[in-house]
Order: C-alpha cells, then structure tokens, then sequence
C-alpha cells in the first residue's frame, strides 16, 4: 500500500523525457496513467528510484486522422480510444477493445501508450493492435522509429522498445472496404483482464470470407495472430457451422498460459469459441 | 404519529456515511502517535532460528522494532479461545498458545512475527523490509483431511495428528438404522470451501497508554468492544478492566472477521505501553487477506436416506472442518454448535447423525463467517434434497413439502419443536415461504419455460433452498452448557434527558446494519417521541455500561428487547411522576403519543414535562428517585429461528462453463419487521454473498502454504452488475418468546442463497449427465464437468 519513496520528474516535453529517461537509466520508470506501475509500487514488487511522469505531455494525447489511416497519442486515455470518432472510423478494433478495459475510472486515468509498453499479456489493446496490423511509434536516444505490431510484443511484460525508448503512438491503418471487426473478451471475475481475448477483422465478398485478421490476448504469454485460423477462414462461408469449422484450430500450436482459474485446455477451448463467436460478430459488421 | 416500527424510514446514518464524515479508526489522529507496521511470516511453517533487527532499528523514523520474545517477557499471555468443545470421549479440547507475536515457530503465511514503531506510516514500511528473520521451513498442510493423516506435519508437539478436538451429536444408531432400512439415499460428497471476509474496511487498531492514570485507550475495528476489552485485558495482558476504555466507532463491515481478538489489538496496546506514545496499526489489503479470520472450509460426506414415499428416514454427517494454524476466539463453536444443531433443518426426519473432526492447518485461523456453520449445515441439506428430487424423478419443492415440519405458532397449545440435534424450534410456518416463492416465481410457468428453453437448446436450471437457522446466539445458560466461556445475552441503557430527548447506549454494536435508525424507530414508537428526539450510542465501553456485541443476527432480537426493557421502566416510573402531578392513580393512567392521559378524561401530560420533573423534582411523589434512567440485561429464553425459500434461476453457456444467473427470489420469515428497506436491505447483500460462495469466491493455498489469490486480481467478489434483480418478499411468523417477536435478519440471504444457486446449476447440467459440482462453480470447473459428463 506504501510505495518506497522516489524522486518526481514532470517533463513539459519529449525531449525532455528522453533526456531524463537517459540520465538515470534503469533507476526510472516512466508513469503515464499510472494502472500497472502505482499498484506495483504499492505492493513493492517495483521500487524505481526515480519518476518520469509524461502523463501531462499534451503533444501525446493527440488523436488524428492520418492517411487513411488514425495516429492515436501514447497518451491518450481508454475513454479517449472508445470515445473518440476517429477511432471508431479509421481504428474500430481499438475503440472495441478500450471499451472493455477495466471500469470507468480505470479508463479515464489508463493510456493506450502505458497498455502497449506494459505487455500484459492479459490486456486489451494487443490483439487489437495485432489484428488491425498497426505498428507502434517510439522515440529514444536515437531518434524516432516505427516498430510493426507483429514485432512488438515478444513475450510476457516484454516488448521490442529498447532502453530509453518511449511509446509516442499507435498508428493504424483504416480497415478496407467490406471489412468488419469484433473484440470478444472473457473477463476474469476478478480483475477484468482478459483469461481470452480474440480481435477478428474479416473482409466479406460474396457472402464468404475474402480475408481474415485474427489475434488472440490473454491465453498467452504474449498476444499472436492466429495465421491458421486466418488461413482456414479465407474462402470459408460465414455461417455458423462452416466458422465453427475454420477456427477448431484456433492457437494451435502455442504454449498456452494456465493458472487455477484457467488452465490450459480451458483456454484453448476459450480460443475456439471466442474466435467463431469474433469472427461472426464480425462478419455481422462487414 | 403514524408508527414508525414496520417503516422503510430512511436510514439516519447514511448522511454521514454517504458524505464521507463517518469516523473510522484509521480516521483517527492522536498527538504524538507512532505508526505500527507487522513484519510478518512469508512461508506457511518453519522454526524461527532467529530474528535480526539491528538494521530496521537503526532506519530513519524508527522509534521500536519488537518481538514476540520481549512480549513474553512482559509477560503478555497469548489469545485466548472463548469457546471449549470437548473431545467425544471427554478428554479436554487441546489448547495451544496463540502468541500474538510468533515465538519459536510460525504457523501460517501471515503469522506476526515482529513489529517496527515509526514516526510515520512510511517510515515504518520501509523498516520492515530491513528485518531479517532466519527460518528453518518445515512442511506445510493446507488440507483438513490431509493434515489428520498420520505422518502429517505437525503444528504443535501436544496436538496429534493435529485434532484439538472432535465431536459428535445425534442418535447414531438410530440415524445408521434409518439408513440402512431407507428406500432410496442420496449420498455427496463435496467441501465447503474456505472463504474470505473481505470487509470493506481493513482491520485497525490504535494503543494509547496514559501512565499518569495507569489507564488504556485501545480504538479498535471491532464488533464487540466490551468483549475485546474483557479477553485483552483478564486474559492476555493481565491488566485490570476497569483502566482499559475499548473504542469501536464507525466500522466498515465485519461479516464475522471482526468479531475475534486479534494480536494487532494487543501488540498496539503493548507497544504503547512500553513506548508511553500512541501506536497505530492499519491494516494493507493484502494483510487482510492473511489476517482476517477466514470463513467455512469443510470436506464433508452425507447420506439422507427416504422411505417408497419420498420421506426422509435418516440423514448422516462426517464433517472434517479446517480450524487454520490457531484456535481463533470462537472458532469451536461454529463448525459443532452452530452446524451440527442445524442439521434437521425444517424437516421432519426422524434421525440425525453427525460426527466432526476439527484439525489445524498451516492456513490463516477460520472462525465465524456470516452465517457461521449454518450455511455449511444448510448446503449439506438443500443439496441432499435436490440430489434426491434427481435421483427420485420428483419435483424438488414437493420432496420437501412432504418432509416440512407442520405450522406451530409456539404458543402453549402448540408449543416449540424439538429436533434430533438439541434444539426446540420457537415457531414456524416452514410451507408458507414456499408456497409464496412459488407463486413469486409462477413455477409451473417457469418450468415450462425451462422445458422450451431445453428444447432450444439453451441450458436453464432451477435450484430451491429451504432453510432454517438459529439466531441471537443466547440464552447464556445454554450457550455456557455447550462450551461457551462467555454468557450471550445483551444490556442497553436509556437515559431521559430533562429536555424529553432520549440518548440509548446499546451494547450491539452497528458496522452497517442501520441500528441508529431501527433502533430510533423502536424507541421513538415505544415513547411515541420524534425520532429526531432519540440518540443512539454504540462502540464505547465508557458510555456504554456492557455489551456482548453484534453477531448472529442478535442485534435487533436480543440487544432490541433489552432496549424495551428499559424503555417499560422509564414508562412505569414515568407514570408515577405523572400520576401525582395529574393528581390521579397511576393505574388509571394511559400512555400513548407521548401523553400519560387520566383514562376517560382530557387530563393528561406529555412525556417532556414529565422528564423535566424527574429533573427538577419541586412537585415530586415522595421517596421517589430523581432521574430517569435505566439499564437492562436481557437473556432471551431460547435462539430466534428464521426460515425460509429461495429459488434461482440459472443459465449455462454449455461451450463456456459460464453460469449467468437469470432470477432470484426469496421469501423469509423472520419474524415482525421494524424496518422492511434495511431488511430488504441485508436479504440483498445476504444473497449476494452466498452467490459469491456458489460462483466466484474460494481461497486457493497451493501445497506449500500460499495464499495463491489473496487479492482482488485473483479472488473474484461478485458485482452488481453480475447479478438479477432480486425479487424479495416475506411470510411472517412472529417469534413467541421475545417482546418484539423478531427472529434476525442479517445471515437469512447468506444461509439461502448458496446451495439454491448450486442445484441451479445442477439442474440445468443434470440431463448432460453432470451429478456434482465443487464450489465455487467457475468456468473451467462446469466446462471441466460437462466435459467429464460427455466422456470426453
């Protein structure tokens, strides 16, 4: 409940962050909304020395159009994601998957950036971000770079940022034309977090499926697109049975996470019918 | 003036509550005070080699780090156990010390080994992660049958195989004879699991030491504060009662987990003493979790035997029932007294055996836990039921209509009824709660829904619970010939101010049952006054001349009649003072809004001006007293035994294991009702709990003694938005032994709501094949089933 005590920085811009971020190394940590590291640092697990808080940047709670695509600030809060009409025409995934975060006020104080840069591998955004093929913008020590979602999340609380990186965005590119998404979550009674959630954007053509995106989050070690349901799924017809069909594969072959609420072949029975139940709900919205 | 008593008045305490100006302990900050912060035990069992604090001793802000070897050499006793349950074959319940801080060995995750006094509540965090206490780990045993085995470790070297005592109650050759002649037994097999309490507030505990009047102040989160400072002070500190003041203000919640004496109220209360400074101790959520006396925790087997006509002939019971590391204060009672007892429930079987063996853990103490061995008791029963309404092919609510125990009002003509398991039940209308639960729901329509929802391929359950259970915890004669060390009855004083406002110190005690108002609402009627003109006084055992505390749904049923009782002394000594200013007979008085009226005639006089006189006596009957005040004790004659009938409705999604509750109804009798709103109110949170026991809730230790979900990101509480609207309504069936004739409502939803829910869900798997289930019914646990069932 008690943090160990730690000095506070609030830089008023990036660069003053990433020199901050620079001077004291692996004595920082940076605080955005403050829903993973505060509950760390209070139960002690975490007790970094020194405060980076970059939750009053303005330059990244920026939401914009871009492209055909949407540019959503590393600090823009899950309200700011589920609420945001940009969001929900250019990046509709990330506006479904906000929209289930914890409560309220959970998304009124998170941020997209501190979800991402965290990895839980039971939060939202991943399979989300995953399924909408997004890529994540950061900037460091040596400048700015843009990491593709695919390569991002690597394992469990890991992701591909290097020391002194920050999230800055998340960019997204619009779903095509015919295309429809669904972000299906089984919460955990307790937490919240996702035990499954699967992110589906599935293109329809001719009343079949003329493509699939589908991630999973939760029933891993870090979140994945599925590439067999995707490819079982292309071509198939969207009714119950021949979906049901494509996705009795679904996370195959991965090393599924298990703990006493959820082992491991209830989560790859989760994985089935979380899938069928994305796709069609996303086909619905094609 | 309307009456107030039966009322769904507005609850006056909420004002505060609701603006944020209630006062908790942890609200509280004396001059001068210290921060306490508990190193505590982080593996389940070990020897303690030894304890280094020279470094946290030496941190910033640190005023004391302590141990429980300087404890003992001031002679600090450990805590005491206020119930006694004898060995079957009469030998002594084993008893070992309880240390409130650790002295040798630790016993449990969680155990207090030492304790860091600091400047500040920050302070003393960090200096305790600079003690260093040497273990040497011994095996650890999570689980009550396991720990009885022979071979099982052993937590203290006097209690083999761990047992500190076993017990029996029934006619066990009758109850083997019923089961062997039955046409049909249900057998089940299943644990009550262990449950957390999980009050909103954490325990907290403030020691102020006064050497210049030798005098001790102990501000503590308890339920029963003149019980607290009896135990601390006669049985663990040795220091006189009359120089201890306990304090219990606004509490958040107890549930039963603030019942007990814990060792952070004695370490503070010591602490204090030794550093002539205040001593706050609060509680972190995660110590709650590994401190607060857990609930429930059973592995029992039952067998209820029927004859050709569906009648029950016999049920047997073989209870193992966890006791964690410590005898917690009246953790024998609950699984022996208060589940063995309750065993016949509304039914009228002819025999009824129960044999319990309790064993320590290396677990956190279990002790009272809202309903307290009745829900464990109740869940043995209402599953039998509906298993053999299964096996049986009837309908679950006739089964038991057959087996009820016929309407008797517990008059002379139809006195009380007594069971196979030494109780005589007060009065009771056990088919009308029924009857009326099943026109709540309209059942044959919600059978037929069921049937077409089966047809639909969607899988509906409906569950029944009928229950009875045992409230007030009294008489003292009794409970004291069961093994209680304390008596159980209750005291309130009223005094009359001289302005006719009336101030009430009630030794119950309120942490979220609404006694201000129910309790205003009975005294403004009773002297037909304003209730604004009424105070009530609670937690304080200088204000407040005694007062076993609030448990067992004893508040109203116990602690409401001593208030009557005194209320009829300030009425009959109030109308002496009346009658000779009216110059009239007392007899010939009556009393009524507030006016002692000559009968027949418009003379009368109000309540305040009688008050006044008793105050300013210059017109005064002779050899009459000034004042008007009076205490009362009020030892019921018997427990107060409400009852009645839930059903859920429950919906499987068959893919997921997901359980959604679709319906709950419930119909309760207990007895007249003061006010139907907080009634109504404790019904809600009742069921809402016993839905978290059948769905969400469940301590997991793993083999070595961890707490595995000892958080709320891991141990799942169930929330509003989880849960149906609950349709609630009440049969009344007035108690015949208490003035009031209230029977207690605050564990009824509790009792009721468990094992309803599970033969929901049961039901709804039963044509898959799915014949039991282990609480709590999460996901994976029904998919696994459904599973299993298909073979698969």
């Amino acid at each position: 409940m008690i943090p160990s005590s730690f000095e506070y920085h609030r830089p008023a811009s990036l660069d003053e962050a990433v020199s901050l971020l620079q001077e004291h190394g692996e004595d920082a940590s940076l605080l955005a909304g403050g829903h993973s590291l505060l509950p760390a640092m209070k139960l002690r697990l975490s007790a970094p020395e020194h405060l980076v808080d970059i939750g009053r940047i303005d330059e990244l709670r920026e939401i914009r159009t871009e492209g055909d695509g949407v540019v959503i600030g590393a600090g823009a809060t899950h309200h700011d994601v589920e609420s945001s009409s940009a969001v929900a025409a250019g990046a509709p995934l990330l506006a479904q998957a906000a929209a289930v975060i914890g409560d309220v006020q959970v998304r009124n104080a998170g941020t997209v950036g501190g979800s991402l840069a965290h990895a839980d591998p039971a939060a939202d955004y991943p399979a989300a971000v995953l399924a909408s093929e997004g890529s994540v913008e950061v900037v460091g020590p040596g400048g700015a770079r843009s990491i593709a979602a695919a390569d991002f999340f690597v394992e469990l609380f890991a992701t591909a940022l290097q020391p002194g990186e920050i999230v800055t965005a998340v960019r997204v590119p619009a779903p095509g034309a015919g295309t429809g998404t669904a972000y299906l979550k089984f919460p955990h009674p307790a937490s919240r977090f996702a035990v499954c959630g699967c992110a589906a954007a599935v293109t329809v053509s001719g009343g079949a499926c003329s493509g699939a995106r589908v991630a999973f989050n939760g029933i891993a070690s870090a979140a994945f697109r599925d590439t067999g349901v995707e490819a079982a799924l292309a071509g198939a017809a969207l009714d119950e049975a021949s979906v049901k069909a494509a996705v009795a594969g679904a996370a195959e072959g991965q090393e599924l996470l298990g703990d006493s609420f959820a082992g491991e072949d209830y989560r790859r029975q989760l994985a089935r019918v979380y899938a069928r139940r994305a796709v069609l709900a996303a086909a619905a919205a094609a | 003036m309307t009456n107030l008593v039966g009322q769904s008045v507005k609850r006056v305490e909420d004002k505060r509550f609701i603006t944020g100006k209630g006062r908790y302990v942890d609200d509280m900050v004396l001059p001068n005070m210290t921060y306490a912060s508990v190193v505590r035990s982080d593996v389940a069992h070990a020897n303690i080699r030894g304890i280094d604090t020279g470094e946290a001793s030496r941190a910033p802000g640190v005023v004391a780090v302590l141990t429980g070897a300087e404890m003992e050499a001031d002679g600090i006793n450990g805590l005491p156990c206020g119930w006694q349950v004898d060995f079957k074959n009469g030998d002594t319940m084993k008893e070992p010390a309880h240390p409130a801080l650790a002295v040798g060995k630790v016993r449990h995750v969680g155990d207090a080994v030492a304790v860091v006094v600091a400047e500040t509540r920050e302070q003393a965090a960090d200096a305790v992660e600079l003690v260093e206490v040497d273990y040497e780990e011994l095996p650890a045993v999570v689980d009550v049958v396991a720990a009885t085995q022979d071979g099982a470790p052993q937590l203290f070297d006097d209690v083999p195989n761990n047992i500190p005592f076993d017990w029996e109650l029934g006619d066990k050759e009758a109850a083997d004879a019923g089961i062997a002649a039955a046409d049909h037994v249900t057998t089940l097999e299943f644990r009550n699991q262990r449950l957390i309490p999980n009050a909103i507030e954490p325990r907290a505990a403030i020691g102020d030491y006064d050497d210049s009047r030798d005098h001790y102040t102990l501000y503590t989160t308890s339920q029963n504060p003149h019980v607290i400072r009896l135990l601390m002070s006669a049985f663990v500190m040795g220091i006189p009662e009359h120089k201890v003041r306990v304090v219990s203000p606004d509490v958040g919640g107890g549930f039963g987990s603030k019942i007990f004496h814990y060792a952070e109220e004695v370490i503070v209360t010591w602490a204090s003493r030794r550093l002539g400074r205040p001593v706050k101790w609060t509680a972190q959520r995660s110590e709650s979790f590994v401190t607060d006396a857990h609930g429930r925790d059973h592995a029992t087997k039952a067998e209820m035997g029927f004859d050709a006509d569906g009648r029950i002939t016999a049920l047997r019971v073989d209870t193992h029932a966890n006791l964690g590391a410590y005898l917690s204060t009246f953790a024998p009672c609950v699984p022996t007294y208060l589940y063995g007892t309750l065993l016949q429930g509304l039914y009228t079987s002819p025999a009824v055996h129960v044999n319990v063996t309790a064993a320590f853990t290396t677990t956190v103490p279990v002790d009272a836990l809202r309903g307290a061995g009745r829900p464990e008791a109740t869940y043995v029963l209402e599953r039998l039921l509906d298993q053999a309404a299964h096996e049986l092919g009837q309908d679950p609510a006739e089964l038991r209509r057959r087996n009820l125990i016929p309407p008797f009002d517990g008059s002379e003509s139809q006195p009380g009824y007594e069971t196979q398991v030494a109780l005589v039940y007060d009065s009771g209308n056990y088919g009308a709660p029924l009857d009326k639960v099943l026109e709540m729901v309209d059942y044959p329509a919600l059978r037929k829904e069921q049937e077409e929802a089966r047809a639909g391929g969607r899988d509906l359950g409906i569950g029944f619970s009928t229950y009875i259970e045992a409230c007030g915890i009294a008489p003292s004669a009794v409970v004291g010939a069961l093994g209680a060390r304390a008596g159980l009855y209750e005291s309130a004083s009223v005094r009359v101010q001289p302005t006719g406002k009336v101030t009430v110190f009630v030794g119950s005690h309120s942490h979220g049952q609404g006694h201000d108002t129910t309790f205003s609402q009975l005294v403004a009627d009773q002297l037909g006054i304003p209730m604004d003109d009424v105070e009530i006084v609670h937690g304080d055992t200088d204000q407040v001349p005694f007062g076993m505390g609030t448990y067992g749904s004893r508040s109203l049923a116990v602690g409401g009649v001593a208030i009557t009782k005194s209320i009829d002394k300030i009425k009959e000594k109030g109308a002496t003072i009346a009658a000779h200013l009216l110059e009239a007979s007392a007899d010939d008085l009556e009393y009524a809004g507030g006016q002692w009226t000559v009968r027949g005639t418009d003379s009368s006089i109000g309540f305040g001006d009688v008050a006044l006189t008793a105050y300013v006596p210059h017109n005064y009957p002779e050899g009459l007293e000034p004042g008007l005040e009076f205490s009362s004790f009020y030892d019921p004659a018997n427990f107060t035994f409400p009852f009645g009938a839930h059903i859920a409705v429950v919906e499987v999604d068959t893919e997921t294991g997901v359980v959604k509750l679709v319906r709950y109804a419930a119909c309760d009798d207990v007895g007249n009702v003061v006010n139907p709103m907080i009634v109504d109110g404790q019904v809600h949170g009742g069921v809402t709990h016993g839905i978290g026991q059948a769905l969400m809730e469940g301590a997991i230790y793993d083999e070595d003694g961890q707490l595995i979900n000892g958080s709320y990101m891991d141990y799942a509480l169930p929330r509003a938005d989880e849960l149906p609207r609950f349709e609630t309504d009440r049969t009344v069936t007035p108690c015949p032994h208490n003035p009031l004739g209230v029977k207690g409502a605050g564990e009824t939803g509790t009792i009721g709501a468990t094992p309803a829910v599970v033969n929901a869900v049961i039901d709804a798997l039963w044509p898959l094949g799915v014949r039991n289930l282990e609480m709590p019914l999460t996901p994976q646990r029904v998919w696994q089933a459904i599973q299993s069932a298909n073979g698969s």
